[in-house]
């Protein structure tokens, strides 16, 4: 046995025992985590195909910025695990003969001669100074350069879905409504208030320190 | 040397275990997208794996894409969660039945 079906087993089994912990794990923290190990178990696999930018990409994007959202969401919600988890098993007599008929479909065709070495023996090694990202950028930004903007598109789409879904405006907030402004008129915003002018000489009575709430004597016009 | 059947019986196993959560985590939203996300993964190793057995880099372009839409699905799909429980206080999915379905 080679070095490479050594590592493909060791990761294979570490990425299929921790895929099946995510499923069955009762604490959803631990089912991230879980989650966390089985991407970075495909990640070194798909470095043994020598996909080394998106290893790096998934363990980037996947483990350092999904998860982490993940867990974020986890841990903000208040969420009672028992109810969630009641019947947890009941559904498995039909769940499991669906999943293993969906593997024993796959399995027969891919046991099959079609995808062996014979038929489909190991690419040459590459050449010395190749670089797997390079390869990917020499088409990513030539042949794939709309399907490349329509990402960069969705991703903005996602900022602002994201945003828009949970952002929580507060009563005391002190920003601005523009369309409030706009909307201002002066009968909104100017209040006249009719006062007697006064005369040179003639002034009104102080009024009497009793009485503060008293109003001013109107003088006739 | 590993051959390629090896990579897309492990992308296999990979799919029938995210069809099986899918199944058995019915009721808790964040494990289903967790599920999908495992789906998703099982999809870009036999993307990868075929990529490399054809020599043709178009499949880890594909994959690139493909970790893109994901990205922005689960945040989106967190984003709703976190809406859903500011609502309705629970996430549980026989309780979300606002719509009578």
């Amino acid at each position: 046995m080679s070095f490479q079906e050594i590592v493909f087993f060791v990761l294979g089994a570490v990425l299929v025992l921790s895929a099946l912990r995510v499923i069955t794990a009762r604490n959803p923290v631990h089912a991230a985590l879980f989650l966390v190990l089985s991407f970075v178990a495909a990640a070194g696999l798909w470095l043994l195909l020598h996909a080394e930018f998106l290893a790096i990409t998934l363990i980037l994007v996947y483990v350092g910025a999904v998860m982490v959202l993940f867990l974020f969401v986890i841990m903000m919600l208040d969420i009672n695990i028992d109810r969630l988890r009641e019947g947890f098993w009941n559904i498995l007599p039909i769940a499991l003969p669906v999943a293993v008929l969906l593997l024993a479909i796959m399995g027969a065709t891919l046991m099959g001669p079609y995808f062996g070495l014979s038929m489909r023996p190991p690419p040459p090694e590459v050449a010395e100074g190749y670089s797997n990202t390079r390869a990917i950028g020499m088409v990513l930004y030539t042949e794939y350069l709309y399907p490349f903007e329509l990402a960069a598109v969705i991703l903005l789409v996602a900022i602002v879905a994201a945003i828009a879904l949970t952002l929580r405006t507060r009563k005391n907030t002190r920003n601005i409504d523009a369309s409030v402004q706009v909307a201002a008129t002066r009968e909104g915003r100017v209040r006249l208030v009719s006062m007697p002018s006064e005369k040179k000489g003639v002034s009104a009575p102080p009024p009497e320190p009793e009485l503060p709430q008293q109003p001013p004597p109107q003088q006739p016009k | 040397m590993v051959p390629l059947s090896y990579y897309l019986i492990l992308g296999a196993i990979l799919f029938a275990i995210s069809v099986l959560g899918i199944f058995l985590n019915r009721k808790n939203v964040i494990i289903l997208l967790m599920s999908i996300e495992l789906n998703l993964l099982a999809v870009n190793l036999n993307f990868i794996a075929f990529s490399y057995f054809l020599q043709d880099i178009a499949g880890q372009v594909f994959v690139f894409f493909i970790l893109t839409v994901a990205a922005a699905e689960s945040a989106i799909g967190l984003a709703i969660l976190v809406a859903l429980f500011r609502n309705l206080r629970t996430i549980h999915v026989d309780d979300l039945d606002t719509l009578k379905g």
